[in-house]
């Protein structure tokens, strides 16, 4: 809590905001990610940039009111560019007691609480463990508090539809929602309409919940408030003319496939086992077959990344998908690819490690086994995703790199950018140039070990083709035959191939680009995955203090592209922030010999833009 | 593409690598079974696909000239399900053993079956490992010395066809290496039928399990140990085919009766493949109260897994269209920012 001013506080005398951090929390049961979603329509619609984390515990239904039962959905926006889904909050609506004790440390002093009084109640308080109740105790003194028994406005607002008093709750989260609407000016007509579609079957849960959103509303307009309570303003971003829409980091993923699967013009089976926080991806594209996609749920992950192998052997591309402990459990299968040259696409959406860990919270801890984690000398080509959005267009180049150098390709993701959202315009496909995939048909001269002498992939002649019948396998090949060879140099000449060409790829790949600030400098942070925001952020408020750092964030983690050793080069000092121990910073130290130094964090959480602030900021003192 | 099929020999089948089991392998005369068949089969070489996992058996890919993909230790069932999802065309086949199989990759065995995905998995049973030089296996007897139980295996074995039957295989035959007439029949059934099925395949190693099924192969004594089983046909065997498999009704359980000692030839079983339980019972026969039963155990077809996951694609596609990428980035909530 270092920063003098923050944005509600600023709100305190003008009213007028850049931008504000609102936090939903309530129990699993409460809906406070369906009322996080509906804001986060309300507000995309009004013109905030904007970027929202929802937050949910590992357990399906947990206790009512314990604090490990906590689900939120936080959002930023405001009318600058918003990368992260923001450092403190401003505004807390604490459904219960657990929802506020787990969230509080996080709120700004002086920033906003907004209680329901109805469920403070000495059950709920001693299941957070209160032993008084914090609204009457003088500890939140340091905030404003606005306490409202929202469960006895919530039953008067919906009598009329007869739901009886449990069902009648289940408003609440539209209730809250109308009063938040109304506290940032905000129009409802989308989530009125978003309700009736929901509950188009049931028309009185439609009529009771729109009900319960406009006495909400209506409420904020009507009752006295406390003094200091008042309606923010925060001014549209100035974002560019286009047709947008909100995107998360899963189908950001799937959607890039199926466009990826489309330029490749081919088909592609993707084989999955549910594991959190991977399986939503297996979801979005079930959910799409119309489209030139299998999908294959198998009966584990070592099945779902051989399916997909031999999908690829079969002239399919076959994708997997997965976080950490399944992917380790796809290594073999995966160094089988690489050993018969099959093209394949396998992600990582990483969570907590090691073992179980963290299945729900993000981490970025498995670099080290994207990129090294296989037996033998087996190089393939890794790639990370930075937001939501950029999911879209890395889908798009695993599948192009995959199927044009015939390897397996690992794309990272985490949890925070699978879940995560923020708006995107939606792309024109005429602007992607198609990648066609040529298979062989040509019999004469052919081997199974024939190469293109540019990329060095080794050609794809599918089952079923006339006069092209060969066998493969995970046994060493001979170089020039592909039949099975135990030839001392033969073996040499073989990894270096192998090695070379995942090295060439280097060359058809975009050179490294400097996200913000200047290509030399006094210290260049550099990043890759979901860190984009906070660093992205982190380095411009440094900037505008006229420090002299500069944000590099590489997708292309393995190969690295060819001008990245120079590029980091032309800086004094290199500062490498991440959500683990220190993996990134290990490759550049080892391959570039510099001496960059790391800023870890391995708390489940994203970075704060503060975090890395402060870590610029030492630094550039101890230079 | 189909226009010299009738012309294939067993020369076409055949790759031009040099073959590496032992002398005396029991893969040698399956290997030919499958050559020679082959032309038999009326399918051209290039939709042919053999994939197999790690063991002896599993360099089988290597010497047919077909498609061949010579893959992982017991994961040979999952790479051909995704080569039998990407092209629904080809006749995928699975070349295992059993350790391959039943060991590392029972699980992918199991589903499979299950599934019923439209492979052709043959399952060469020499009840132990060959390939890292004589271990006992889960098909291994009880008492097997090897150099991993220098004191004999304690752990009971399973049978290949009685956990096929569990895993709720359509078709589950049994047969023999060298019986080249029995497992041409067996296999042929096997690749004609859709869906999954599972053949074992009796196969001696002469060097780590030698003459472990010779009860079962001695022409001399494998009338008395062997009952080769036809839909239709009473389940009798011995040389003067006099004794018979009944099934006791109180105990629900079978029993051996010999022909003119209390028993008559209308009390003698006869095979129904089509019946599960009598299946499973008949597949659980073994030495020394039992004959080995050999031949289609059990055969009754269901809907295969691709074909029915093609049928529900192609409903889909008549209510919704061929997806159309334009339109899917713009369902749901958009705005336009001027």
């Amino acid at each position: 809590m270092e920063e003098a001013v923050t944005p509600a506080q600023a709100a305190h005398a003008e009213h007028t905001v850049d931008s504000i951090v609102v936090r939903f929390a309530g129990d699993s049961g409460d809906g406070m990610q369906l009322t996080g979603a509906n804001f986060t329509d309300d507000t995309a619609l009004f013109g905030n940039d904007l970027s929202t984390f929802p937050d949910f515990p590992a357990e399906i239904r947990a206790p009512a009111g314990s604090t490990f039962g906590v689900s939120a959905f936080q959002i930023y926006f405001g009318s600058d560019d918003i990368t992260t889904s923001g450092d403190a909050i401003d505004v807390l609506v604490a459904m219960n007691p657990a929802a506020l004790v787990t969230n509080l440390g996080e709120v700004v002093p002086g920033g906003l609480i907004i209680v329901d009084t109805g469920a403070f109640n000495e059950k709920n308080l001693n299941k957070a463990k209160y032993d008084v109740s914090p609204l009457e105790d003088g500890s939140l003194d340091a905030y404003r508090v606005l306490e409202i028994d929202i469960q006895s406005q919530v039953i008067a607002a919906v009598e009329p539809y007869n739901l009886g008093h449990k069902n009648s709750l289940r408003c609440k989260n539209m209730w809250t929602l109308g009063l938040v609407l109304w506290l940032f000016g905000r129009d409802k007509q989308a989530t009125v309409e978003n309700l009736q579609k929901k509950f188009a079957s049931k028309p009185d849960v439609a009529g009771a919940n729109i009900a319960a959103l406009n006495a909400g509303h209506a409420y904020g307009e009507t009752a006295e408030l406390p003094s200091g309570i008042e309606v923010y303003k925060v001014p549209r971003a100035k974002m560019t003319p286009g047709l947008y829409r909100d995107i998360n980091g899963t189908t950001g993923l799937a959607w890039g496939l199926l466009a990826g699967g489309q330029l490749a013009d081919i088909d592609l089976l993707f084989a999955s086992y549910p594991i959190t926080p991977a399986s939503s991806l297996l979801h979005t594209l079930a959910a799409r077959k119309e489209f030139d996609v299998t999908t294959f749920q198998a009966e584990d992950e070592i099945a779902a990344v051989c399916a997909a192998v031999g999908a690829s052997f079969a002239g399919s591309l076959g994708i997997t998908s997965s976080a950490g402990p399944g992917i380790a459990l796809k290594m073999e299968a995966i160094s089988l690819a690489v050993s018969a040259e099959l093209p394949l696409v396998v992600i990582n959406t990483q969570r907590g490690g090691p073992s179980t860990g963290l299945p729900t919270k993000t981490e970025q801890s498995d670099l080290l086994q994207a990129v090294y984690g296989r037996h033998g000398d087996t190089p393939l080509p890794v790639l990370a995703a930075s937001t939501p959005a950029d999911c879209f267009d890395v889908a798009i180049e695993a599948v192009r790199i995959a199927t044009r150098y015939m390897t397996p390709v690992m794309l990272l993701s985490d949890g925070y950018i699978a879940n995560a959202s923020e708006p995107w315009m939606i792309p024109d496909m005429a602007g992607y140039a198609p990648f066609p995939v040529t298979f062989c048909t040509e019999q004469e001269g052919f081997s199974p070990s024939n190469r293109d002498p540019e990329t060095l992939a080794r050609v794809w002649a599918k089952p079923g083709t006339l006069g092209l019948e060969h066998r493969v396998g995970g046994i060493e090949k001979s170089y020039s035959t592909g039949n099975i060879s135990y030839d001392p140099d033969n073996h040499q000449k073989m990894t270096d191939t192998r090695k070379a060409k995942v090295d060439g790829i280097s060359r058809d790949i975009p050179e490294q680009q400097v996200a913000l600030g200047n290509a030399t400098g006094k210290l260049a942070v550099v990043g890759w995955g979901s860190t984009f925001g906070a660093i992205h952020q982190g380095v411009k408020r440094c900037r505008q203090e006229g420090l002299d750092v500069s944000h590099i964030h590489i997708r292309y983690l393995s190969p690295f592209p060819a001008n990245l050793q120079a590029l980091l080069c032309g800086f004094d000092k290199v500062l490498v922030p991440e959500m683990n121990t220190g993996q990134l910073v290990k490759i550049l130290r080892s391959e570039f010999l510099i001496d960059a130094v790391p800023l870890n964090k391995v708390s489940g959480q994203p970075f704060k833009i503060r975090e890395i602030i402060n870590a610029v900021k030492a630094e550039m003192a101890g230079s | 593409m189909n226009q010299a099929v009738d012309k294939l020999t067993i020369d076409d089948f055949t790759s031009d690598q040099e073959v590496r089991w032992c002398p005396g392998c029991g893969d040698y005369a399956i290997l030919k079974t499958i050559q020679k068949l082959m032309p038999e089969l009326g399918k051209t070489r290039e939709s042919q696909v053999f994939v197999s996992g790690i063991g002896c058996s599993s360099r089988f890919p290597y010497y047919m000239n077909t498609y061949g993909f010579h893959t992982i230790h017991g994961r040979a069932p999952s790479i051909a399900t995704g080569v039998k999802l990407a092209n629904p065309e080809l006749d995928v086949w699975v070349i295992t053993g059993d350790g391959d199989a039943l060991s590392i990759g029972g699980n992918h065995t199991m589903h499979a079956l299950r599934r019923n995905v439209d492979l052709t998995i043959l399952l060469f049973n020499n009840e132990i490992y060959g390939l890292t030089k004589g271990q006992y296996s889960p098909t291994s007897k009880v008492g097997t010395r090897s150099p991993s139980t220098p004191e004999g295996s304690v752990d009971r074995p399973l049978s290949p066809c009685a956990i096929a039957l569990g895993a709720g295989a359509p078709f589950v035959a049994r047969s023999i290496d060298t019986e080249m007439k029995h497992l041409s029949a067996v296999i042929t059934e096997a690749h004609t039928h859709q869906g999954a099925s599972f053949v074992e395949i009796l196969q001696n190693c002469p060097i780590y399990n030698d003459g472990i099924f010779e009860q079962v192969k001695d022409k001399k004594i494998a009338p008395d140990f062997r009952l080769e089983v036809e839909h239709g046909k009473p389940l009798l065997f011995g040389k003067d085919k006099n004794r018979g498999i009944r099934l006791n009704l109180e105990k629900l359980a079978l029993e051996v009766v010999t022909l003119g000692e209390g028993a008559e030839l209308a009390d003698v079983l006869v095979h129904d493949q089509t019946n599960l339980a009598q299946a499973q019972l008949i597949a659980a026969m073994q030495s020394p109260d039992f004959p080995t039963a050999v031949g289609i155990l059990y055969h009754k077809p269901v809907s295969a897994y691709v074909a029915d996951l093609s049928d529900q694609r192609l409903k889909l596609r008549e209510k919704r269209g061929a997806g159309d990428l334009g339109k899917l980035l713009r369902t749901g909530h958009t705005w336009q920012v001027k």
